[in-house]
């Protein structure tokens, strides 16, 4: 029986409520989950809503996000700094885009920003190359990778700059039916 | 109502209308502003009804065809470029949707997808949410040169950011604007759905919320709703179990009709004791149980049509024989009993079989499907990663999986590209010969082992029925030398024909898939076969020789030993063959592996994350330390570690 810490004020609660996907329990939840990442850095009292970032190595070492090929990308996309030092409003905000609740539209944007390796706004073969190793783990031979990147932006290059725009992006996504589905992680 | 509906959008009579000598702004509306409204409106709602309701989007009929997404976002930005012009000042030139394609790839605009342009693109989504939810637009917010045109989608470039930081503080103020008079739901669910950082949109929040009446009965019709949804839930229940209750009392009158109509034949007592044997043979005593007791007998069943007696009044008689009798009206009506039995239970059977393999490709198919529809490599490769699995082994059999599906697309598409020297398909041919050969070849010598085993077995029982047995249970307990033997084939051969199929080389897994299917099928069939002759070819055709009065009980023991031991076969198999193999044999396991040395690895890689670990904390700690240090010098670093451990163990 300890003290009884309040950690966020009521105000921060009706924040996080308004702007995220979780509710006043699942956002304790989560900040249990931060603290338990670092507890000698990350405080049990947000009242004061201090500036603790944890570094990539730490956030990608959680569970959910350890065996995940894309989980430096993720925790980068959802960083302020681009660098994957993730803040508990960063944190919270990766975990409510991903979450079951969040609209198509949202999640394209993230998932086009995530599978955008070299963040120039575009999709080339490179990113895709990229994505696709890291999604076979090197099962497949250089020349069907490179056969799979010609062919997926063939398919999906509306504009025919041999390279995906977000709009292309997310046209290819709105036809696919199990996107939402799977671009969600469970906390 | 025939006056002259006037569609011609040019603002020239937009401004008439609103500058009628008539016109009492807001309260009397000319009929053609009305007419004008009301188009406006259902063209705002169609555009928004795609837009804004994201379930909607879903469809894919309505995204069908690329090219009419081009048209929508081009037109829609040269519209909005329009639109943007008449609305704010900003916006000096009208922008065509090449050149803004050409605008957005300039590297000043690409850098991420900036702050700017979402704060504009949901300024634009909010100011139309707020006109779809009020009922009729306001004319202040049409401003003197508004043009009532289709509005199209939000600029998504950087393009109104002219004046930079400027423009931006004013789109957010707008933005904080529209939000203020959206109600609360849609205020909330605008920012949920913003990409933005959680503390940018709880500024925006707050900002909106300053003016804004922020009450508390929000939380009650969410209750209330609750509350309505389960009343309803529940009464939707009840009435539906009452209708199937009532749909159920129809049944039972024609069941209990036709019950009374046939009367069973007598239950006689069993003299046998039981042993524990009963339960793997399903004869003994249980041959004479409810096992095998039910309407069936070996005669058919014939209605007496006298002209006598009414209708209503048949009696079934029975027949000892299979022939037909002749009647008074010359009309026979029979029901053989034995093909009835034949049919309703095999019936059965193909129905279930349909319904098992239906259900179970559907759920694997959920986890391993392979698309056929056109431009799914690239969707494939974006959606086709599932972000919820986080077990090791269940990530490695996704990438597998996913490398076997895009293989096989590859090979859709790649078919006609290769080309193989002869020799090379010779080569295969032959190889898949072999193969083909061996497997039907090793079927071939199953069945007929079966067939002279299953031969050996009845003489054998024969000679153990005439001669007094000293040992019944020995006698039972050879009657499960046949299922054991059939399962141990069904269980052997199929690992055969893995074996051959590695050896083999196949252009596409699916190719390889239906193979060994339909290899296993035709075991199967060979099998099943041998067994229905035996059955009925051997121990239907002369029931006595083994000494049993109805042969139909001793196949349906027959069938209940086989599914006995083909069950006690697979859990064996599952247990020796799957768990213990992938415990002790399979790469993922580390059991058997040598205990010193990896153990040692363990520790030394522990040990190596835990150092860089803390080398990463305390970095990050410094440079923390040094910033706080520097921004306020009267902080003293001892204070904030103090607290900090204070933290930690309060």
């Amino acid at each position: 029986m300890g003290n009884k810490q309040t950690i966020f004020t009521d105000e921060q609660f009706e924040a996080y409520q308004d702007c995220t996907f979780f509710t006043r329990k699942e956002i304790l939840q989560l900040h249990g989950r931060f603290h338990e990442l670092a507890p000698h850095l990350v405080p049990l009292d947000y009242t004061n809503q201090p500036d603790i970032r944890l570094p990539l190595a730490l956030i990608v070492s959680m569970p959910e996000l350890k065996e995940n090929p894309f989980r430096n990308r993720i925790v980068e996309v959802f960083s302020e700094d681009g660098q994957g030092n993730l803040s508990f409003n960063d944190f919270v905000d990766m975990f409510s885009a991903l979450c079951e609740t969040a609209p198509r539209e949202l999640k394209t944007i993230y998932a086009f920003k995530i599978y955008d390796f070299n963040v120039d706004n575009f999709l080339c073969k490179e990113d895709l190359e990229k994505t696709l190793n890291r999604l076979t783990k090197g099962e497949l031979t250089p020349e069907e990778v490179n056969l799979v990147c010609s062919k997926a932006i063939e398919e999906a290059d509306l504009d025919g700059d041999s390279k995906l725009s977000f709009s292309d992006f997310e046209n290819m996504i709105s036809k696919a039916p199990d996107f939402l589905s799977t671009f969600h992680l469970r906390i | 109502m025939d006056h002259n509906v006037n569609f011609d959008l040019t603002p020239h009579h937009m401004e008439a209308g609103l500058e009628s000598p008539v016109d009492e702004e807001g309260v009397h509306d000319s009929f053609n502003q009305l007419i004008e409204d009301q188009r406006q409106e259902a063209f705002e709602l169609q555009e928004l009804q795609r837009e804004l309701d994201e379930e909607e989007r879903d469809s894919v009929a309505y995204l069908s065809s690329p090219g009419r997404e081009i048209w929508r976002g081009g037109q829609g930005r040269g519209e909005e470029g329009e639109e943007g012009r008449q609305l704010d000042p900003l916006i000096e030139e009208r922008w065509s949707s090449a050149t803004l394609r050409v605008l957005s790839s300039m590297p000043s605009r690409t850098i991420g997808r900036s702050r700017g342009a979402i704060i504009s693109q949901y300024c634009n989504k909010t100011m139309k949410l707020r006109r779809r939810r009020q009922s009729r637009p306001s004319i202040k917010d049409f401003s003197r040169s508004a043009r009532p045109s289709i509005r199209g989608y939000g600029v998504e470039t950087g393009g109104v950011e002219t004046d930079g930081v400027d423009g931006e503080g004013r789109k957010r103020d707008h933005l904080v604007n529209n939000l203020q008079n959206l109600s609360l739901s849609d205020r909330v669910r605008m920012l949920r759905a913003m990409p933005l950082s959680v503390a940018e949109k709880s500024e925006l929040r707050r900002l909106a919320d300053r003016k804004g009446l922020r009450s508390k009965h929000s939380q009650i019709p969410c209750c209330s709703q609750l509350k309505y949804n389960i009343i309803n839930a529940l009464r939707h229940s009840w009435y539906s179990c009452l209708s199937f209750l009532h749909s159920l009392q129809l049944w039972q009158v024609a069941l209990k009709r036709g019950e009374r109509q046939y009367t069973p034949p007598r239950l006689t007592q069993g003299h046998v004791a039981f042993s524990g044997l009963e339960l793997l043979t399903g004869g003994g005593y249980f041959s004479d149980s409810v096992m095998y007791y039910g309407y069936y007998s070996n005669s058919t069943l014939y209605k007496n049509c006298s002209i006598s007696s009414s209708g209503m009044d048949q009696q079934p008689s029975h027949s000892p024989s299979k022939r037909t009798m002749e009647t008074d009206c010359g009309v026979k009506l029979s029901y053989n009993m034995p093909l009835a039995y034949f049919f309703t239970i095999g019936g059965a059977f193909f129905i279930t079989c349909i319904i098992l393999v239906y259900s179970m490709s559907k759920s694997f198919g959920q986890s391993f499907r392979i698309d056929k529809s056109h431009g799914i490599l690239a969707m494939k490769v974006f959606t086709s990663w599932d972000f919820k699995v986080i077990k090791k082994t269940s990530v490695k059999l996704r990438s597998e999986n996913i490398c076997t599906q895009l293989k096989e697309l590859l090979e859709e598409t790649n078919r006609k590209h290769v080309q193989k020297t002869v020799c090379q398909r010779i080569g295969r041919v032959t190889v898949h010969g072999l193969a083909w050969f061996i497997c039907i070849g090793s079927t071939v010598a199953c069945v007929l082992a079966l067939y002279y085993f299953s031969e050996y077995m009845h003489k054998d029982l024969q000679y153990r029925s005439r001669i007094p047995t000293k040992d019944p249970l020995l006698k039972e307990a050879s009657l499960l030398a046949l299922p054991v033997v059939v399962s141990l084939i069904n269980l052997l051969l199929p690992g055969l024909f893995n074996a051959t199929a590695w050896m083999e080389e196949y252009d596409s897994p699916s190719v390889h898939t239906y193979v060994s299917i339909s290899r296993n099928l035709m075991l199967k069939v060979s099998v099943l076969v041998v067994l229905c002759f035996h059955w009925l070819g051997r121990i239907a055709s002369d029931p006595n020789s083994i000494g049993l009065q109805c042969w139909e009980s001793f196949v349906g023991q027959e069938l209940y030993r086989f599914l006995l031991m083909d069950f006690i076969f697979t859990i064996l198999d599952t247990f020796f063959g799957e768990f213990l193999w992938r415990l002790f044999f399979s790469e993922g396991s580390d059991l058997l592996q040598h205990p010193g040395g990896d153990g040692q690895r363990k520790i030394i890689s522990l040990l190596q994350e835990q150092i860089e670990n803390e080398g990463e904390d305390k970095k990050f700690l410094i440079t923390r330390l040094q910033a706080i240090h520097q921004q306020k010098p009267p902080f003293s670093p001892r204070r904030l570690t103090s607290q900090a451990s204070q933290d930690s163990n309060g």
